[in-house]
């Protein structure tokens, strides 16, 4: 299980990596493996506003369907448009080839509602 | 089955752990649900050949002439003629017509038969039949003591071969005993995939053997329950617990055609009565005309927003690239084409009613 350091984490397995007033938005290869193989990525338009663990995309697996949600409030600028041709870039590179969105921030602070990469490694082992 | 239990292990358990297995409970059993991927499991079963652990399935032996011994009327599908050394899909109903369990019976010998099952049923089938049959000693539980390997996919004869030399003369749905690794053993010619294939009854303490061994042949790849659910639904066979339940009617569960009406057997009665019209309750099959797939529990409506149903099983199908499903549906008359939804009253996906059959070009009788 891979987890990245300079990232920050959601308990529903989101990371988000900020730059500046900017940051992508992916799932954790905990997250990805968890799912299995993903077969379709439902993406949000550019444009669209997003809330702080508001329903951001959904995932669907060979096994099931899930919501993800977003980490920070801010505007969607970019959705990763290669994931509607292979939707198995996820798994393959859940993060970095993987990314789902880049979003322009509208309040920084909430950066604190987050884990650190030590943090979501100790969530990660408390939950087993 | 919630229980608090501990998961039951086959004898394969540390040969999946080894090989990076992700387990999951399963009927009572922690089991294989994937080594590679499921995509890949079931890509190469479909291409080659994979091997399945299959060991959780349970196995009745039942001596006796089956009319005399009441085994007849416990299962629905005709025994009488069935040859020795072939075997027949059908289900064991209640008084009321629902589904117990589906079962494969074999005919060992003229009085002697063999009875497949599934894992979490095992204990209350054994119970089921015990009561059933005019004398329980007829009886034996054999579950403990059988282990059983699965393989399946276009290349499993010539796998095969390499270690059972005549196992070409198996045709479909008939079985024989076969000397494999210093073992004489039950092989049969049946499976649950739509592939040509075999499933392998070996002594529980030596599957391991027979397992590595098989893995060892080039193109062998082993295969979990995820491409196994996979690789049943798109070829329209039922899962007990999905498609099939307790509390359906074995005609609403699309188990018609295993059913022999013609003898006595127990809940024919309560089938009798419930005489099949379009409007009853039966299972069709959907694909999805959007990305998204049917999961199991989703809600069916009609295009005018009616909820008609049900889907008992639902993924991704790799074959066709498209989501499907198999879903129970009551009170309405659709045919093949016709546009339902999928989902729940928040979101839900168009569909077109098809074949319970999404897949045709398996090699299973090639």
């Amino acid at each position: 299980m891979e987890i990245e350091d300079h990232l920050l984490y959601t308990k529903e397995h989101e990371w988000v990596n900020i730059d500046g007033d900017e940051a992508t938005v992916g799932i954790s290869d905990y997250a990805q493996e968890s799912l299995g193989d993903i077969t379709f990525v439902e993406l949000p338009a550019a444009g669209d506003d997003v809330e702080q663990f508001g329903e951001l995309a959904s995932v669907e697996s060979v096994k099931a369907a899930s919501d993800i949600f977003s980490p920070m409030s801010g505007q969607i600028l970019e959705v990763n448009e290669d994931l509607n041709d292979d939707p198995g870039i996820i798994n393959k590179s859940p993060y970095e080839k993987g990314w789902i969105v880049r979003l322009s921030l509208s309040d920084i602070e909430e950066k604190n509602n987050l884990m650190t990469a030590e943090e979501y490694e100790r969530f990660l082992e408390s939950t087993g | 089955m919630t229980s608090n239990a501990p998961l039951k292990r086959t004898a394969l358990y540390q040969d999946h752990i080894v090989h990076h297995a992700k387990m999951v409970p399963f009927g009572g059993w922690d089991m294989p649900l994937q080594y590679s991927g499921i995509l890949d499991e079931h890509a190469h079963t479909r291409a080659a050949v994979t091997i399945f652990d299959i060991s959780h399935m349970g196995e009745f032996i039942i001596h006796g002439d089956p009319v005399k011994s009441g085994l007849d009327r416990i299962v629905t599908q005709t025994l009488t003629d069935l040859p020795v050394k072939s075997c027949r899909y059908g289900a064991m109903l209640n008084e009321d017509g629902g589904v117990l369990d589906d079962l494969i019976v074999f005919r060992m010998q003229e009085d002697k038969w063999f009875l497949v099952v599934n894992a979490a049923t095992t204990a209350k089938d054994a119970d089921h039949i015990r009561t059933h049959l005019r004398s329980a000693e007829d009886f034996e539980d054999v579950s403990a003591q059988i282990g059983k390997v699965d393989i399946q996919g276009p290349h499993s004869r010539d796998v095969m071969q390499q270690f059972v030399g005549d196992i070409g003369r198996l045709d479909y749905y008939t079985f024989d005993f076969f000397p494999l690794l210093g073992e004489n053993v039950l092989i049969s010619r049946t499976g649950y995939t739509g592939e040509l294939g075999y499933e392998i009854f070996y002594p529980w303490d030596k599957t391991t053997y027979l397992w590595n061994a098989l893995l060892e042949a080039r193109e062998v790849k082993p295969a979990g329950l995820g491409a196994r659910d996979l690789l049943r639904l798109e070829v329209g066979y039922s899962l007990y617990g999905h498609e099939l339940s307790e509390d359906v009617s074995a005609l609403e569960c699309g188990l018609s055609r295993f059913i022999d009406f013609e003898k006595e057997f127990i809940g024919k009665d309560s089938l009798m009565k419930k005489q099949e019209h379009p409007l009853s309750g039966h299972i069709i099959g959907l694909v999805s005309t959007s990305r998204r797939s049917p999961r199991a529990g989703h809600r069916i409506y009609t295009a005018a927003g009616k909820v008609v149903g049900t889907v008992t099983s639902g993924a991704y199908s790799p074959q066709l690239k498209k989501g499907i499903g198999l879903a129970r549906v009551e009170g309405v008359e659709l045919h093949k084409d016709d546009l339902i939804r999928f989902g729940s009253e928040k979101q839900q996906e168009e569909a077109a009613v098809s074949s319970k059959i999404f897949y045709r070009n398996g090699s299973v009788k090639s």
